[in-house]
């Protein structure tokens, strides 16, 4: 068979246990690993970042006298996370933790969490923005690579099939059950998959870039239109760190799916694109995907 | 169902090392390149990527929003010095600022010293404004000072001048604060020298007798405690050449508009 046409329709013979196939495209790849990386250094930096100032605000203003929605502190050193009225005790990790020489700490986010690893503010704020003009220009040759020879389309949207309840439902049992597409169904992305994929790079991403800007002075004067689609400054910032939790539970998520469904097949194929199809067709699985 | 089969106890433990391992090697390796002067350049390459993007896709002159007295902020937070340090700070601070002049020096053809008084004569622009800290929060404040354009073109600017540079009297340990901005800023119409703040006269820990309101960019850029504005063609032979005591001390980004 011709590994460059797998994403073309079921016609040509059933893709037997054992075979190399092209799963992912050298621009998808690559974008993945870029972006993973950058993803990982924002998020870190970005809570170093946040710990400068470790509460956020509705609204445009906000600052320590002002009423926040979201608190990381201490209360004589016992750490806490404030959530609205709720206040949970988070002592050793969040608000208060043991730094890495051994001694009390009482910032937000411990040392292991942040990039670097010790207070520092300035050094975040460099490691950030570097890698925000990473992350934009790698989502932005992504799309327009993946518009342009058809990943989008063919792979990432969603057929009219795919949005029935019953077929949602099954591939939620399906991931509940830790049941994985085997076969040539591997080939193809689920429900579940395509709604994160398109979750992270066209909505969560293009928050975290847009949210982001929108805490710059210099492009709120110039397109205030965007600080009011966010409803202010700080709700921006509310935003930002929002969108990055998200992202976080998308991972993890993510992580957790690669480790559960065969780790050295998944990651080598995201390396070299080839992927080992697994076992035979499973019809139970793939029942709606036929429909297709 | 994948033919792989499920993992086993042991090489969950193995995965767990493994990630343990490559966390604590990726934390110490990005510390270990926070420090190394390469990697910081290359990191600090963004910057003028930051000041370039922002000045080509944006307006020079689009006015930072406006905001009205019902979006004031209750406590404006005051920030960095509060107070004004050097001798001759103290002594003007003891006269009321009588005595207190403005100095506009360097590369202009008039030099000026201004009494407060004759700042206060002058036109004078009122703006409620977003001041954000590079920390994260925002306070919403009412300015009122001279633009600091009008001052330039009294002095008569040097077509050879490209910063302006803000000496202030407020210190860090042994430090002097100042702080610079360019000319784009420096004529900006929001660019004011205020002497009031929130309907009165601007209180020290605000920086009286008069501070920078730069509203394009973020609360360090803002000198407070300003003695002399001096007029140069390069940052270079100031502090250790970086624009600022923040930029200077701990690479802030010179500018801070983002």
């Amino acid at each position: 068979m011709n590994p460059d046409e797998v994403s073309a329709p079921l016609q040509k013979p059933l893709i037997q246990a054992g075979d190399g196939v092209k799963r992912h495209r050298l621009s998808t790849r690559l974008w993945h690993w870029v972006n993973a990386g950058a993803l990982l250094v924002l998020l870190m930096s970005g809570l170093m970042i946040f710990n400068a100032h470790p509460r956020l605000y509705w609204g445009q203003k906000g600052a320590d006298t002002d009423k926040a929605w979201f608190i990381i502190g201490n209360d004589q050193g016992k750490g806490f996370v404030q959530i609205g009225a709720g206040k949970f005790n988070t002592d050793g990790v969040l608000g208060s933790y043991i730094g890495s020489d051994g001694t009390p700490k009482q910032h937000a986010f411990p040392y292991w969490a942040t990039i670097p690893s010790g207070y520092d503010l300035s050094t975040a704020r460099l490691w950030h923005f570097a890698f925000a003009w990473i992350l934009s220009l790698a989502l932005l040759f992504y799309i327009v690579r993946s518009l342009w020879n058809g990943h989008i389309i063919r792979d990432l949207h969603i057929k009219s099939a795919q949005w029935s309840p019953r077929h949602i439902w099954h591939d939620v049992k399906a991931h509940a059950r830790l049941r994985f597409p085997a076969g040539d169904d591997a080939l193809h992305y689920g429900i579940l998959q395509k709604l994160s994929y398109i979750g992270v790079i066209f909505i969560l991403t293009p928050l975290m870039i847009f949210t982001g800007l929108s805490m710059s002075p210099g492009m709120d004067a110039a397109w205030p239109w965007m600080v009011d689609l966010f409803g202010g400054r700080q709700s921006a910032r509310s935003l930002h760190f929002i969108a990055a939790s998200a992202l976080l539970a998308f991972f993890l998520i993510h992580l957790a799916m690669v480790l559960l469904s065969g780790p050295y097949n998944q990651v080598r194929a995201m390396i070299t694109g080839r992927y080992y199809v697994t076992g035979a067709r499973r019809p139970d699985v793939s029942v709606a995907e036929d429909t297709l | 169902m994948t033919s792989e089969p499920l993992i086993k106890m042991p090489r969950r433990q193995l995965l767990q090392g493994i990630a343990a391992g490559a966390g604590g090697l990726m934390l110490s390796g990005c510390d270990a390149l926070s420090e190394s002067p390469s990697f910081r350049g290359l990191l600090k390459s963004a910057e003028p990527l930051n000041l370039g993007a922002q000045r080509l896709i944006t307006d020079r002159v689009a006015l930072a929003r406006e905001f009205s007295a019902a979006d004031m902020s209750p406590i404006f937070k005051p920030n960095g010095s509060q107070t004004g340090d050097t001798a001759e700070y103290k002594a003007h601070k003891a006269e009321g600022f009588a005595n207190w002049r403005l100095k506009i020096d360097g590369m202009v053809a008039n030099p000026l010293a201004l009494s407060l008084t004759q700042l206060k004569a002058m036109p004078s622009r009122e703006q409620i404004t977003r001041h954000d800290c590079v920390e994260g929060w925002t306070a919403i404040g009412k300015w009122r000072g001279t633009p600091l354009g009008l001052l330039l073109k009294q002095a008569g600017l040097s077509a050879k001048a490209r910063y302006l540079i803000f000496h202030c009297a407020d210190k860090f340990g042994s430090v002097p604060y100042y702080e610079s901005i360019d000319l784009i800023d420096g004529f900006h119409p929001q660019t004011i020298l205020a002497w009031g703040m929130n309907g009165g006269p601007l209180p020290e820990r605000h920086g009286a007798p008069l501070r920078l309101r730069v509203e394009r960019q973020l609360g360090y850029k803002h000198a407070k405690f300003i003695m002399r504005i001096e007029a140069v063609s390069s940052l270079a032979s100031f502090g250790q050449g970086k624009g600022g005591y923040w930029e200077d001390v701990a690479d802030y980004q010179w500018y801070a508009g983002i």
